[in-house]
């Protein structure tokens, strides 16, 4: 079995991506019936014809799940993506000018680690007038920066080694550094940074979400039928908040997996552990 | 100890300047917000109804008509003489409301805060030192499904089986509702903080713990470790792997800092416990700006005090960085 790490690898990746695609598929077409109401099956409990049971305005728990999940998946794809890049040009930039743009780089990293990510997302969401994009680009500024740290890290030790310092001396032009030695060591590690990032950009948009900053409640969020939930909380309607959030786990724990897998699999010293 | 005194104070220097960073961020951000304080507190109806000196003086108590760079600068030299201004939606002094608010948390976050730390370390030891084996995938698993959990979910979960199904903890808020606040006793306001820790601990608790883990398995791996089994050494795991571990589960303890209180915003809107977290998000969803600034302020100050504290007690336990910064 050991030596099967790579197949098992990439049969979890290939079942992923058909979860992911299957998922945000059937959300846009669920999109309708998410919010259909149907005051004739109100409160209904999970049954066969509706597994995850209805709300009080009889709209379908099940669509509206799978239409909340395929939304935090285009919020995770879009903030990891945009988190990434800032990352990635950012943790360069400090480390190939050096001086005081690395310290200006590094100043504005702490400074972003040291407000807790939930408070400076209230604050980014409400600069951008809350909503989709305000959630967003929330998400996406407070997630850059221990992907920068690691990024400007492997370039400054990149910078040193004694191949990279040859071709220098060789009169390689920059681009072709870049092109040749900097990115394939770089790329393993930023492409397993930025899969990790996607957990806690669902993550924190829900959160975002629940609190009232985020996506507008007649949206299907995760975070906005959970926050819906708490008012049902104490009649007992547990599938209300229980299959919603349990599937946002098992999204986010699908996704940490692949992440590590990917990690351990990219490492040379690692993947033959 | 003279290097002591200067690396503390440019520490010091630095932090006021991220501090004065974080102020001026956030009072930006807030600025720049398209949403009006007077719609969002006042109404649309109400507002429409009221005669234009009524809206003018309203916009004059919001700060609506005065420059931002004006705002700004009249914050700042009041700050810094320690008034932080006066929250419009509590109507008293800033600095007030968080203290009182701060200090209903801070046993919360304490409490979460060494909780995590301790249980995430005995874990990380034990998954550290079982690598493979069955304690290690159990731990990992734990920590991986915990990691992937919101906790406002977890709190929800919780609430559920604990005080709606159970019926043996209360539902919410930090001491009973209609108790005269003399007659509360100690008892009740843990009964009432009893979930909100819970649920606040585990927050923090993966993230230190599958730490621990790696940190373990590098030392396990390393040379030193196989030359003191090759001696016969006992205490391995006293002498040689909680020395050196001890190090980054500090810089981990108080790296959580900040974690522990964005936690804490989310898990006391949940239970609806009237700490600092839920202070923020009605001074963010009401638009009381000084408040969320001085909110931001004073969490911020907290996390680089934490970073703080751990710069300075590197120096303590490791006597190689002690040594290091003499020399330099």
């Amino acid at each position: 079995m050991r030596g099967n790490r790579r197949k098992t690898t990439l049969l979890l990746l290939i079942f992923a991506a058909g979860v992911l695609c299957a998922l945000s598929l059937t959300g846009e077409l669920l999109a309708e019936t998410a919010s259909a109401a149907d005051f004739s099956r109100k409160n209904l409990p999970p049954c066969p014809a509706c597994p995850f049971g209805t709300d009080w305005m009889g709209r379908d728990m099940l669509a509206r799940t799978l239409a909340g999940l395929s939304l935090s998946l285009r919020v995770g794809a879009l903030t990891a993506a945009a988190s990434g890049a800032v990352a990635l040009v950012l943790g360069t930039a400090a480390a190939a000018l050096g001086g005081w743009a690395d310290a200006l780089i590094s100043w504005v990293i702490d400074l972003v680690m040291g407000v807790p990510h939930i408070l400076l997302i209230i604050l980014i969401s409400l600069a951008c007038g809350r909503g989709f994009w305000g959630v967003t680009a929330g998400v996406a500024l407070t997630h850059w920066t221990s992907l920068a740290r690691l990024v400007r890290g492997e370039v400054l030790q990149l910078k040193e080694t004694p191949w990279l310092r040859m071709s220098r001396r060789l009169g390689v032009s920059r681009s072709a550094l870049l092109r040749n030695h900097l990115l394939p060591h770089l790329l393993p590690q930023f492409l397993t940074g930025v899969i990790l990032q996607f957990p806690h950009a669902i993550l924190h948009e829900a959160s975002v979400t629940f609190l009232g900053f985020g996506l507008p409640p007649e949206q299907p969020a995760t975070g906005i039928i959970l926050e819906e939930s708490m008012a049902y909380l104490t009649t007992g309607r547990w599938w209300l908040a229980l299959f919603p959030g349990l599937s946002l786990v098992l999204l986010v724990v699908l996704f940490a997996l692949i992440g590590e897998r990917l990690r351990l699999l990219l490492s040379p010293a690692a993947a033959q552990e | 100890m003279l290097h002591r005194l200067q690396f503390t104070a440019k520490k010091l220097v630095r932090m006021a300047l991220l501090l004065l960073g974080v102020s001026l961020t956030a009072f930006l951000l807030m600025d720049a917000s398209p949403l009006d304080p007077l719609q969002t507190n006042v109404g649309q109806a109400a507002l429409g109804a009221m005669s234009p000196d009524q809206v003018a003086k309203l916009e004059d108590y919001w700060g609506v008509n005065t420059p931002a760079a004006e705002r700004y600068l009249g914050w700042l030299s009041s700050a810094l003489r320690g008034d932080l201004g006066t929250s419009l939606l509590y109507r008293r002094p800033v600095l007030e409301v968080v203290g009182q608010r701060l200090g209903s948390s801070l046993w919360l976050l304490l409490f979460a805060w060494a909780a995590s730390g301790a249980l995430g370390l005995a874990f990380g030891l034990i998954a550290g030192t079982h690598r493979g084996r069955w304690p290690d995938r159990l731990i990992r698993g734990f920590c991986l499904t915990l990691s992937s959990t919101p906790s406002f979910w977890l709190a929800l979960l919780l609430l559920m089986v604990f005080a709606v199904w159970l019926e043996v903890l209360p539902i919410g808020l930090s001491v009973p509702i209609g108790a005269a606040a003399e007659s509360v006793t100690l008892a009740q306001r843990l009964r009432h903080a009893l979930l909100p820790a819970l649920t606040l601990s585990v927050t923090g608790l993966s993230n230190i713990a599958l730490h621990t883990r790696e940190k373990v398995a590098d030392v396990l791996d390393s040379d030193y470790i196989l030359f003191a089994r090759a001696r016969g050494e006992g205490h391995i795991l006293r002498r040689h792997v909680l020395r050196n571990v001890a190090l980054p589960a500090l810089t981990l303890q108080f790296a959580s800092i900040g974690e522990i209180i964005g936690g804490s915003v989310l898990v006391e809107q949940v239970f609806s416990y009237p700490g600092l977290g839920q202070a923020a998000v009605s001074a963010g969803l009401g638009g009381d700006m000084p408040l969320l600034l001085g909110i931001t302020v004073a969490t911020a100050a907290l996390v680089f005090g934490g970073n703080l504290a751990a710069d300075l007690l590197y120096g303590v336990i490791d006597p190689r960085i002690r040594r290091g910064a003499a020399r330099t």
